[in-house]
């Protein structure tokens, strides 16, 4: 995925990226950058993120594979003559809005509201089921299953740890701004701490701060505000280097 | 690009213990400072000596300051904030103030002293002439400019004074490489341990 984005930036004509940011995969992402061209990544933001999967992250990306391969629709990969094999593909992504959203955000969120307040068979009643089939079904409209088993994969395979990230006896010139969350079990707070453990013995200039929030793994598409304080005044400092003061 | 100019500066004049610090340290070192707080140290050393600066902090409102002042900051208890480094990462590692609400205080600084090569501690003296004063005639736990908590809402479990310190260099062979101390307003030369209160010591390995 970064080789595709390098040749987008090679094409661009752009030498040195002021700054690579993204969240989840989108963090693995900017880590990728940082271990292949370091060069070139003035500064990087990975958010909600990891160095590599745990076992319990490939194990949903796992169900969701398997709930999208028992389709029969699914046809082996080969059913784009007869359209998605969407049954699948919606459970696949439920699964994942399970994971990206806590506990306590599902309690505000949904409580055990009903909508119709009676057992009417297997018709989504509780609110949480009908935002599930709702998130399901959109995401079939808008994504390709053989897409997501590979993407699925190529998470699980990612793995920077063990001083991978960066090159042996090379001091990295990148600084770091790694940012997690509190609530996010999906990419727990302490995979972003190892991140910054490898970071210090790199020695890397870098900042790292642990929001606190409700919504889960969620909370890097929502937590605007304390995200854009945070990332303005990093990338201002990256940006202008240091002001000078007389005492 | 429209200039912006960070979120904070340093709040109000430069803080005694700040500038005795800040006239430390060598332009352009490379300094981590523990228990950074609202990154105000952080933010003169990188500014007026062209230093670069790691802070640690604890509290997520001040890791918000700090990053508005441009500062780069870990978001850590001190115990676990020096383990990783490398040795001799830093020329100086700062501890001031934060010391006294550490827990394991002599690991903290013989890493302190592993990660960088001189370590910069500031701490309330518990022996200064006005804590002795209210403990012997008032018979209550002092509460003074420097050490202003409650015994119910401190944050200090560490209470120690200037003599407790250079006894814990001399019992661990580390060796004190200056010591400067404030009164109340200024500076104090004489009789420290009676006198001062605060202290900053250089500390580094034998």
């Amino acid at each position: 995925m970064v080789e595709a984005q390098r040749h987008l930036v090679d094409h661009l004509g752009i030498d040195r990226l002021l700054a690579v940011a993204g969240g989840s995969m989108g963090g693995m992402q900017v880590l990728q950058w940082v271990a292949s061209f370091p060069e070139r990544v003035r500064s990087a933001i990975p958010i909600a993120t990891t160095l590599k999967h745990s076992p319990q992250q490939i194990a949903f990306n796992e169900v969701v594979r398997q709930s999208i391969m028992a389709d029969p629709e699914w046809r082996q990969g080969n059913y784009y003559a007869y359209g998605q094999p969407a049954k699948g593909l919606a459970v696949a992504r439920m699964i994942g809005h399970i994971t990206f959203m806590s506990d306590r955000s599902m309690e505000e969120k949904f409580s055990r509201k009903r909508k119709n307040g009676g057992f009417n068979k297997f018709d989504p009643d509780f609110e949480v089921e009908g935002y599930l089939r709702y998130r399901g079904d959109a995401f079939v409209k808008r994504f390709d299953a053989n897409s997501y088993l590979y993407i699925t994969k190529a998470m699980d395979y990612f793995d920077l740890s063990d001083g991978r990230l960066f090159r042996e006896g090379h001091l990295p010139d990148t600084r770091f701004l790694v940012i997690s969350f509190k609530s996010d079990w999906l990419y727990p707070s302490y995979q972003s701490q190892e991140l910054v453990r490898e970071l210090k013995r790199g020695r890397a200039d870098a900042t790292f701060c642990d929001i606190r929030s409700t919504y889960g793994h969620d909370a890097f598409l929502v937590e605007i505000e304390e995200q854009t304080h945070l990332i303005r005044y990093f990338l201002k400092r990256t940006f202008d280097g240091n002001g000078t003061l007389c005492l | 690009m429209e200039t912006e100019h960070f979120a904070y500066e340093y709040s109000g004049p430069i803080r005694p213990d700040h500038r005795i610090i800040y006239d430390m340290i060598e332009p352009g070192s490379k300094v981590l400072d523990l228990g950074c707080g609202n990154g105000d140290l952080g933010y003169v050393l990188e500014r007026g000596k062209s230093a670069r600066v790691q802070g640690i902090e604890l509290d997520e409102a001040s890791i918000y300051r700090c990053v508005g002042k441009g500062l780069s900051v870990f978001q850590s208890d001190i115990e676990s904030a020096l383990v990783e480094y490398p040795d001799g990462s830093f020329d100086y590692v700062i501890m001031n103030q934060t010391m006294q609400e550490v827990k394991k205080a002599d690991f903290a600084i013989r890493e302190g002293l592993r990660v960088g090569k001189k370590v910069i501690v500031g701490f309330p003296n518990f022996a200064c002439l006005r804590s002795r004063a209210m403990l012997f005639f008032r018979g209550k736990a002092p509460i003074t400019a420097s050490l202003p908590h409650h015994w119910f809402d401190t944050p200090n479990v560490r209470f120690l004074s200037v003599s407790d310190m250079e006894d814990f260099c001399a019992m661990s062979g580390i060796r004190i490489l200056r010591a400067r101390y404030l009164g109340e307003k200024k500076e104090i030369r004489f009789w420290p341990n009676l006198r001062a209160q605060n202290a900053v010591f250089v500390l580094a390995q034998k």
